[in-house]
This record gives structure tokens, sequence and C-alpha cells, in this order.
């Protein structure tokens, strides 16, 4: 068993290790009809660049993104430069660098990655599947009887914040910088997933649908993972069905789909404010030019906001969302489960926590309230500030450097909801549901408990469960994603996720369960 | 190893059994609360435990017979050599004098680089003997934790009652009862003499993988009165049982302990205040559960074995949040 492992092991590494090598490969050549096609799709006016790419690009063959991605900046920019300087605001290119060199990248690629697809897919992905399969698989065995096994994670590297742990952390912030920030780079593994993406949608892949691809196969993997690690609690195993569920089939397939019949991409279970850009101009306009199915979109988008989402947090908690459905929670259920002792539970961090979500929170809805502005007034500016500045603000610090960069960048390093408790505008909006008018709550069983702690170690959301627990109070925190883990690790059953009657909910208890004491009596000492 | 009390015996115990290359063997004598634990520590390290019990089964001075039992597979289960009937006769040293093997009654050798002694607790009172506080095996004190020195009072697992307070023992180690000793002392210090009064025994513990409740009083075949029968009930195939105890005249209910099902304390707090009859628990045992969501459900079960034990007609009924909320 300790043999396959290994194996297991070398064989992910392996593949691990062709996926980070595969960027940087490759070549590219770029015939003068491609670029033609190019000038005409994006409708370039600048002679410069054209001119500039026609001399120093087409026609040579350019040994992987590092050498091409600086000829094709360096070309924009200098094209960009003169056209400024003679005030030919019509051909200035207001695409990136970064970005006309993927695009230029994807449709140049030749050599062996771009012909060998499907070798390639099964060395960098196939390998990766197969490894950590064979790595996980066997703990069915090595864990031992079924029942919560967390031996030995402050002992191990990976979990410590060790040296394994801190190249967990580099990868995963590498990979994510380069997904927001150097798309170029991600050409090469698009071809990898070229033909699944045509076999969907009918297009090949873009690098968002690398991410898309990576994000199910990375969330199946270590699904497996935790149904062998929690395999003794039914919450557990059917909690993680679902959120598997709903990323495989709601997030990624339908979309998918929808761009097959020429519908617009959707995902029918991103509710605002999370999915923030649903009020853009430019989703509104596609929307409204989609016919049925775009209004449908629009209507249903409002109502999951301000009537789903907030009944089923009254019934359920706001768990249903984020430990059932949500894409974010999903992975930071499943890839982030090894790593949810690092969340912080000291009170200096709550308070972080409530300014930072709150504050994230506002902006969004301040940032939204702007844009509706602007769409229904036609005027791009309120109060002189640029609605769009605005926006691409919040698109850069939220949605990429927060939500993705430190979200799951840091998962070695802070715990795995790093974004769930700190950032997200759609847990603020559904935890005030939740601490205010709902149904759920987190029982304490009487005078059980006996402070071990473990419930607040293992609680992602850095809640200190024992504290409430141990006064035999329940739990009833905004914060609180119903994730179940607390639940699973007590060693004395106390307690237990429940919708129940409001009455009674929140329980501040004068004496615990077990002390015999009139309580008549003491309130009349008072 | 003996005497574990603070930082630096963890220290101690991380020094001598880091892992299976520095410690070979562990041997743990004493068939308690303490020793599984231990054995389920060094486990955690991968170290192979040999586990001295000088009952035919494990906890059976406390545990009715086919729960003892159910425990014995399960240490088993969990490949803790464990040897019933056995004592320990002689700790052998090696030349820094520290452990190498020890011999048992049965004749037995065994290397080990760790003795583990778990056989029980008594209060370490040895510095106050001219002090002029009244001590027996603990520290004497009232009901209101008072020793018979004024001003001086006594909690906790030291803290000996004068007349021991229900079926519980007059010295109380149990974690809570130290928790409960102390919110009635802190309010007698602060001017709102208050006496300790416990209300009904609960407890609870976990053997390996296995979580143990129990409210009311279950007690085993060895020191139950004669009044005193049980209903046992295990799951065929899981490590799941329950035994309900009750008066075998008036069916009274008197205690439960549960095995692999959690069960609501302050329902069964209730039910023992009311003195609810055996019949009632069974049929009303799904407002008690306490298991997460999802979780599989044996009440039918149980009270089918139940209605053929007993002769008795019973149907489960439903869990009704109204019942579990209502305050009695």
């Amino acid at each position: 068993m300790k043999a396959i492992k290994n194996l297991g092991l070398v064989i992910f590494l392996i593949g691990l290790a062709v996926f980070t090598a595969v960027p940087v490969l490759g070549t590219f050549s770029l015939d003068q009809s491609t670029f033609d096609d190019i000038v005409k799709e994006k409708n370039i006016k600048s002679d410069v660049f054209i001119q500039s790419i026609n001399e120093n690009v087409v026609g040579k063959d350019f040994n992987g993104m590092l050498s091409l991605s600086p000829t094709i900046s360096s070309a924009l920019d200098a094209a960009n430069s003169q056209h400024k300087k003679n005030k030919e605001y019509n051909k200035v290119i207001y695409t990136s660098g970064h970005d006309m060199a993927a695009l230029i990248g994807k449709k140049s690629g030749t050599g062996f990655i771009s012909q060998n697809k499907g070798l390639m897919w099964f060395l960098s992905f196939g390998l990766g599947i197969i490894g950590a399969l064979m790595f996980i698989l066997p703990n069915v065995i090595l864990l031992g009887k079924k029942g919560i096994k967390n031996d030995g994670v402050y002992h191990d590297s990976a979990t410590n914040r060790g040296w394994i742990a801190l190249l967990v952390f580099i990868f995963l912030v590498s990979f994510y910088l380069i997904l927001y920030f150097r798309p170029e780079f991600a050409v090469n593994w698009t071809f990898l997933v070229d033909p699944i993406s045509e076999s969907l949608s009918g297009n090949p892949a873009g690098h968002w649908f690398v991410y898309g691809f990576m994000y199910c196969t990375v969330m199946t993997v270590m699904a497996v993972r935790m149904y062998i690690k929690y395999r003794h609690n039914v919450y557990q195993v059917v909690r993680t069905t679902s959120v598997l569920f709903f990323q495989i089939v709601f997030a990624f397939l339908i979309p998918e789909m929808m761009v097959r019949l020429q519908m617009p991409y959707y995902d029918f279970k991103n509710a605002f404010p999370l999915d923030y850009d649903f009020f853009f101009q430019w989703n509104l306009k596609e929307l409204l030019n989609s016919g049925g199915i775009g209004l449908f979109i629009l209507v249903w988008g409002v109502v999951l906001t301000l009537v789903i989402v907030p009944v089923m947090v009254y019934f359920f908690g706001k768990r249903w969302y984020c430990s059932w459905v949500c894409g974010c929670g999903g992975l930071a259920e499943t890839l982030g489960d090894p790593y949810r002792q690092h969340s912080s539970k000291s009170l200096f961090s709550w308070k972080v926590e409530r300014w930072l979500i709150h504050g994230v929170l506002l902006f969004a809805v301040v940032m939204t309230g702007m844009t509706l502005y602007s769409f229904f007034t036609e005027s791009s500016t309120i109060f002189g500030i640029k609605t769009q500045s605005v926006q691409n603000t919040y698109s850069l610090l939220i949605g990429a450097i927060f939500a993705g960069v430190i979200g799951t960048g840091f998962y070695p390093i802070f715990g795995n909801r790093v974004w769930c408790r700190f950032g997200c505008p759609l847990a603020a909006y559904l935890g005030f549901v939740q601490r205010f008018k709902s149904r759920f709550r987190i029982t304490t069983n009487g005078g059980q408990c006996i402070s071990c702690g473990n419930c607040s170690t293992y609680c992602e959301q850095g809640i200190d469960v024992r504290a409430y627990a141990q006064k035999g109070e329940n739990i009833v925190r905004s914060s609180c994603v119903g994730c179940g883990v607390c639940s699973a690790v007590c060693p004395r059953g106390v307690l237990k996720l429940e919708n129940g009657p409001e009455e009674g909910r929140i329980n501040p208890t004068e004496v615990l369960l077990g002390n015999d004491v009139d309580l008549m009596d003491l309130v009349n000492k008072k | 190893m003996q005497g574990l009390y603070s930082k630096q015996d963890l220290d101690k115990i991380e020094a001598n059994a880091p892992n299976k290359e520095v410690c070979n063997r562990a041997v743990i004598v004493g068939g308690g609360l303490i020793g599984i634990e231990l054995a389920e520590m060094l486990r955690s390290r991968k170290i192979p435990v040999t586990f001295l019990v000088r009952e035919n089964s494990f906890w059976n001075g406390v545990l009715p017979s086919g729960e003892s039992e159910m425990i014995n597979e399960h240490i088993l289960e969990h490949h803790i050599d464990l040897k019933l009937e056995t004592n320990l006769v002689e700790i052998i040293a090696d030349e820094n004098g520290r452990a190498k093997a020890i011999t048992t009654d049965k004749g037995e050798t065994i290397e080990c680089n760790v003795v583990g002694l778990t056989a029980g607790v008594t209060p370490n009172i040895d510095f106050l003997k001219d002090s002029g506080i009244e001590l027996g095996r603990g520290v004497k004190v009232n009901r209101f934790l008072e020793t018979n020195i004024k001003d001086i009072y006594a909690i906790g697992d030291c803290a000996e009652q004068h007349e021991a307070i229900g079926n519980r023992r007059p010295i109380e180690a149990v974690w809570y009862t130290g928790r409960m000793m102390g919110e009635a002392l802190s309010q007698t210090i602060c001017g709102k003499p208050r006496q300790y009064s416990p209300g009904h025994w609960f407890n609870s513990a976990k053997f390996l993988d296995i979580e143990y409740q129990t409210y009311g009083w279950v007690f085993s075949e060895r020191s139950k009165q004669e009044h005193e029968s049980h209903f046992h009930w295990r799951h065929a195939s899981e490590k799941i049982c329950i035994t309900a105890s009750y008066h075998k005249d008036s069916k009274k209910f008197l205690g439960i302990n549960t095995f692999g099902i959690r069960m609501r304390h302050e329902i069964f707090d209730r039910w023992l205040t009311e003195e609810r009859d055996i019949d009632h628990v069974m049929q009303y045992l799904k407002d008690a559960n306490f298991d997460p969501e999802f979780y599989s459900h044996y009440e039918e079960e149980i009270i089918s074995k139940y209605n053929s034990v007993m002769q008795t007609n019973l149907s489960v009924q439903k869990k009704s949040w109204k019942r579990i909320f209502s305050k009695a």
C-alpha cells in the first residue's frame, strides 16, 4: 500500500512537472494569412504595429513564449506611443500586450505541444490525476477504521506551513498570477484542453477554460480524498457530492453548452454580488440582445439574489450556498480541507474580518449602483468619478487579487476560506440573514463539552467554537458556512447543525446543564 | 512513566515516545479511560502498544458486559495488543535505569521502551498532612465546598464530600464536576452562598473511534443493585449499541449508555427529572437523537427488539421540535 502511494506521488510529480514546464516550451510561427485574419478580426488600424509584426514576427520561428511575448509587447507599445504622440487616437490599440501575445500565440502555435494535444494532456493532467488517485486511494486501508483521522497534521510539512506547504503556496500564487496577468503563458495549456473545449462549446479553449477544467479536475480528485477521510460522516459525504455536482454541471458544463447553443455564457448558481459583473454594461447588453433566454437570465439573476438566496438562508442557514453549492466554497472544502486548521482564531482576525468583508460588500453595492446609474443615464461619470475605473479597480483588487491570488494561493498559509471569510460580498450578505433571521444554528449539547478545542482548531472560518460550546451556548455566527466539520471532529457529540424554531436559537445560558440550580431562585437573588 | 500532570510531563513523553523508531513498543498497565487514551495517542505515532488489563473484559467494572465486549473488539481492530486478566509483575530496567521490558503474571516478558501506569487517580494531598485541614482520601468538604477551616475551600478531583451525593462517589474525578464546583464556589466567594448540587449524572468518553455518552445511571453487572434491569441493543455490523437501565418492577427509567449514537443531554435530563418509564423513553427516542443530519437512524430497530424482549407493542414517535424545545 505504501509502495502504491509513493509510486503515485512520483507519477503525480511528473505530471505536475510537465504541466509547469509547458508554458515556457513550444514553438510559435505566425504565417501571413493568420495574421491578416487577426488584424481583420480585431479591427487593428495601427499600420505601425502591423508593419512591425510583419517584419519581426511573421514567417519566423519563436522558441517559447518567453521570446515571442516581448517582441509583440514592445511592437505594440512602440506603435501606441507613436500614435499618441501624433494624436492618431483612432489607431491606438487598447488590447494589452499580454492579451495580444496570447491571441497571436494561440493562433500560431506549432510544434510538438500543439500537434500532440492528447498525448500532452495525458502527460500533464492524465499523470496528475492517476498519480493523485494512487496517492489517495490506499488511504481506505492505511487510515484504518472509519472515524475522524487528523493524526500528524502538525508534524507534516505539507500541512504545518513547512517547506512543502511553502512550495504549494508559491505554485498556487504563480498559477493565479499567470492566469490573471500573463495569459500568454497559459496559451500552451489551452492547447492541452482544446479537444475537450471543442467537444463542449465548439470553440478552442481559452485560458479561462483551462482554469474551469482544472478546477473541476482538482475538486473531483480531492473530493475522493474527502469521501475517504470522512466516510463515517454522511453529512460530509452528501455535502461533498453536492458541491461537486454544482461545480461540474452548473459552473462548467451548462455555460459551455449554452455557448454552443448561441446563448450567453452563464452560471445559474453564481449569485450577485459574488458575480460582481452581472450588472456591468457589457453583460446587460449581451443579455438584452440574447432574446428570451437573456431576459430569463436577467430575471433569474435578480430573483436569485433578492428572493431565493435569503429565503433559503432563512430555512437552512448560509451553508446551503457556501458549502453545498458555491464553487469557491467547493474548492475550499476539497482542495483546501488539509489546510483548514490554519484559520486564525484571534479576536484581532475577527475584527479585521468584519471590517473587510462588509467593506467589500459596500464597495460592490456602490460600484453596482454607479454601474446602473451609468447604464440608464448613459453618462460615464458620477460626481466626476468614472464608473469604468471603479469597475476596473474592483475587478483587479477584489476579483483577481483578493478572490484568486490571496483567496486560493494562500490556502497553505492562512487556511482554506480566506476569501469566503474576509472578502466575499455574497457571504457578507448571507451572513446578515443568517445572524438575524434564520432557523439555522449549531446546537451545543448541554454540559458535555470537555473544552478539547478540536472544533475551533478545524473551523475554517476561524470561529472559536469552543468558547461557545464550553458555556453551553449555541453557535449563531454570521460567518459560519455550515461545513459541519466542528461536529465531525467533536469527540463527545457536543455539536449538531440544525434548522429549528427561531425561538431559543440564541441561548446565553446562566448555568450549564448538569448544575442543579433553581433558576427562579437565582434570578431573584440578582 | 507516571504522573502525567504538566507540560513537562508531555515534553518527557514526546522525548521518550516520539515515533516507533525511538519507542519500539509501549506497555500500558490499567484498563480505564486514561489507559485507552494513552494507547490511542501512542498509536497515532504508529507505536506498537501492549495493553494489560486486570479484568476479564475492558472497563467492565463500569460498563455492562455487552458494551465492554464491543470495546474489546474495537481495541483489537486498532492493532492494540490487548491482554485481559493480566497483571504487571515487574518493570525491568536497563543499565541507564530506563525501562527495557516488563514481566506479567502469565509468565511473559515483553520488551518495551515506555511503560504507562494508568491504574486510576488518587488525590495528591500529602503536602496538607500537617496543615490541620481535615483529610480523608481527599480534602474533606461540605456541600458548600468548605473545609473544616474557615475561608479554605477545595474543589475538583481532590475534594471529598463528607457524604456522597446521590449515586456519585465522594471524590468525583470527572472533568465537569470541577467546573461545576468552581461555578458554585465563585458565587459563594462573591457573597451569594451556593451549594454544590450536581444534577443528574452524565458523562462521556471516546474509545478510539467510538463515542460514548451516558445519562443517568447504568451500572455494570458487577456493581448494579438487584432492582436494576437492562435492555441492550447492538447493531448487526457496526460498532453501535445502547444499554438502557430501568427499575425491574416499576419500569422507571434509570439511565442509558450509548455507543456510536449521540444523544441530546437536555432531553435525557428532562426525562430523568420527570421520572419517565422506559416505555416512554423508547417511544420518544427520536427526540433525543443528536447525530449529525443524514445519519442512519436506528430507533425502529431498537424498538422492535425492545418489543420482542419486553413483550410490548410500542411504536416510534416522530421527532418533534415542540417537545424538544418545550421547557419542562
